[in-house]
C-alpha cells in the first residue's frame, strides 16, 4: 500500500492506515499546523533587523524562512513558539508577546 | 538431500542462518546465545557469507542496528539470552510495531535472580506480549527447522512482524544431536530473497519509519498489528506445509503425542517433551490413556485448536516452566485456560511451575503429574491449581 499522507486522517478506519504508520513521501510536516500549541508569539520588527540571519539556523523547526540571503516573516502555522530567536537577536527585532 | 550431520542447537540456528546469508548480523554476546554469533563470525571470516556483522556495545544497540537495517530495506539478525532480551524490550516493542520483519534467535535462560544461566522461559515468557511471534523447540533439529521457516512468515506481506526463534539454553543450545541439515541452494530456495515494497533506501520513494501516533492513530495501529499477528496464524501453516513438501518434516502450531484417546494430557514446551513423551509411552503400556500437547507456536496462541485437541481429555496439566509471579499460574496455564473458558464441557485444569533455572525435570516428574491427573479424575477433586515441582520443600509435593 502507499497511501499519501495527505490522505490519511483521523476519519479512516485501521484497514486504511499504512503498515506501521509509514509515510511514504517527504515534506508531510507541511500538512500539520503545529502552531497552535504556542502560549506565546515571536513579532518580526523588520526595520530594526540588520539581517545577520542569527535567528535563522537557531529556529529549531525552521519556521524562519530565508530567500535571497534575507529573512521572512515568520511561518507562524510551524512556529511552537519557544522564544529561542527573541533570545538569540542582537538588535531586537524580535518581540516575545503573549497570545491573546 | 538432506545431509546427516550433529550439531549443537546453538550451530544449527548458525548454520541456517549462514545458509540464508541475511544481509545484516549485528551482535552482542551473552550466554547461552553466545556461540550463534561465533560461529557465525567464522563464517564471516571465512567468506561463506557477505553479511555485514556488526559488534555493537549492547543488546539494546544490536536490536536497534537490526531495526535500522530491516527499515533500510535488508534482511537482519540478531541473537541473544535472558538479560539481552529484556535490555532488548523497548527496541523490541520499536521494531514490532514498526512491522520490521527481523528475525531473533534466543537461547531461552533464566532470568535474575537469584543469577542463573540455565535454562527456562522467564526471559522470552516476560516478552510474550511485545509483539514478536515465538516459535519454539523441542531439539536442535526443530530449532533448525523454525529457523528455516521464520523469515518467511514474518516477511509476508500480510504478516510483517518480527519472529524469536526459541531454543531450550544448553539443553537444546550445547547439547550436540544427530540432525538433518538441508542443502544450501534448497534452503536458499525454500526461504527466497527479500524484497520489501518500501525501504528507507528505495530514492525514488523515501520513506518515514516509526511516526508519532496520537491518540487518533494510535488504536487504529494496534488493530492492525493484533490483525497481523492474526495473519501469522494462516500463513504459519502455509510455511510449514510447503516446508513439509520440500524437506518432508511435519509441522503445526503444536506437536499432538498419543492425543487420539487420550483421557490424561500434559501441555508444555521445549525439550521437556521428549522427557515427558517417554512418561507417556511408559504409561501407555500400562493401560494409562495419557497424551502430550507439545506447543511450537506461542504468539500468535493457537487457542482454538489446542482446545479442540484437549476438549475429550477428563484432566490436563500445563506444565509452565517459567514463574509469572501472578499468584495465579504462570503464563502457558493462563493462555490455555482461556482459551477453554467457553467450552460447554471443558476437563479439570491445573498448572504445576517446575525446572526453573535449569532445575531437572525428569521421566518420574513427568509420571507424578499424570498421577495428580489420574487422582483428580478418580476423585472429581481438583486440588490446588497452581503448584511448584521439583523443589526443596518442608511441604509434601501436591499429589
Amino acid at each position: 500500500m502507499s497511501k499519501k499522507a495527505a490522505e490519511i486522517n483521523e476519519q479512516i478506519p485501521w484497514q486504511e492506515l499504512t503498515t506501521g504508520c509509514e509515510i511514504y513521501e517527504p515534506g508531510t510536516s507541511r500538512l500539520t499546523m503545529t502552531g497552535e500549541w504556542r502560549s506565546k508569539i515571536p513579532v518580526f520588527h523588520k526595520e530594526k533587523c540588520k539581517q545577520c540571519l542569527l535567528c535563522a539556523p537557531f529556529c529549531p523547526d525552521s519556521s524562519i524562512p530565508v530567500k535571497d540571503g534575507k529573512r521572512e516573516d515568520f511561518d507562524y502555522d510551524h512556529c511552537k513558539g519557544c522564544g529561542i530567536c527573541v533570545t538569540v537577536c542582537p538588535f531586537d527585532a524580535i518581540e516575545w508577546k503573549e497570545v491573546h | 538431500m538432506s545431509i546427516k550431520d550433529r550439531l549443537s542447537g546453538n550451530e544449527a540456528i548458525a548454520t541456517a542462518m549462514r545458509q540464508i546469508n541475511p544481509d545484516v548480523f549485528a551482535m552482542f554476546p551473552i550466554t547461552p546465545s553466545t556461540e550463534i554469533p561465533q560461529f557465525y563470525a567464522q563464517y564471516v571470516a571465512d567468506g561463506k557469507v557477505d553479511t555485514e556483522f556488526i559488534c555493537v556495545e549492547s543488546e539494546h544497540s544490536a536490536l536497534s542496528a537490526c531495526a535500522g537495517a530491516e527499515a533500510a530495506g535488508c534482511r537482519a539478525v540478531t541473537a541473544t539470552s535472558s538479560a539481552g532480551l529484556s535490555y532488548m524490550n523497548e527496541m523490541l516493542y520499536v521494531v514490532a510495531s514498526s512491522r520490521l520483519p527481523l528475525v531473533l534467535a534466543v537461547s531461552n535462560r533464566a532470568l535474575t535472580g537469584p543469577i542463573n544461566i540455565n535454562h527456562d522461559y522467564s526471559d522470552s515468557m516476560a516478552e510474550r506480549d511485545s509483539g514478536f511471534i515465538q516459535l519454539y523447540a523441542e531439539n536442535n533439529q526443530e530449532a533448525y527447522d523454525n529457523y528455516l521457516q521464520a523469515h518467511r512468515i514474518a516477511e509476508h506481506p500480510d504478516v510483517r512482524l518480527p519472529l524469536m526463534v526459541c531454543e531450550d539454553g544448553f539443553i537444546t543450545s550445547h547439547a550436540l544431536e544427530n540432525i538433518e541439515l538441508e542443502e544450501d541452494e534448497a534452503v536458499k530456495d525454500f526461504v527466497g530473497e527479500y524484497h520489501p515494497e518500501n525501504y528507507l533506501l528505495k530514492s525514488e520513494n523515501p520513506l518515514a519509519v516509526g511516526p508519532y501516533g496520537v491518540s487518533g492513530y494510535y488504536m487504529e495501529a494496534r488493530v492492525a498489528q493484533a490483525e497481523a499477528m492474526k495473519n501469522a496464524k494462516r500463513v504459519i501453516l502455509e510455511v510449514a506445509a510447503d516446508f513439509e513438501k520440500r524437506f518432508g518434516r511435519h509441522y503445526e502450531f503444536f506437536e499432538s503425542y498419543r492425543m487420539e484417546d487420550a483421557e490424561l494430557a500434559i501441555v508444555l514446551m521445549g525439550s521437556s517433551a521428549g522427557t515427558a513423551k517417554v512418561a507417556v509411552d511408559e504409561l501407555r503400556e500400562e493401560g494409562v490413556k495419557a497424551g502430550l500437547i507439545k506447543v511450537r507456536v506461542f504468539r500468535p496462541f493457537p487457542g482454538e485448536e489446542i482446545v479442540e485437541a484437549l476438549k475429550n481429555c477428563k484432566a490436563v496439566a500445563i506444565l509452565d516452566k517459567s514463574e509469572g509471579f501472578s499468584a495465579n499460574g504462570g503464563p502457558l496455564f493462563a493462555e490455555t485456560a482461556s482459551a477453554a473458558i467457553n467450552l460447554e464441557k471443558r476437563p479439570k485444569m491445573i498448572d504445576i511451575v517446575y525446572g526453573l533455572g535449569g532445575r531437572d525435570f525428569t521421566v518420574g516428574h513427568a509420571k507424578r503429574v499424570f498421577a495428580r491427573l489420574a487422582k483428580i479424575v478418580e476423585t472429581g477433586e481438583t486440588g490446588p491449581i497452581y503448584s511448584h515441582m521439583g523443589q526443596r520443600d518442608l511441604r509434601k509435593e501436591v499429589q
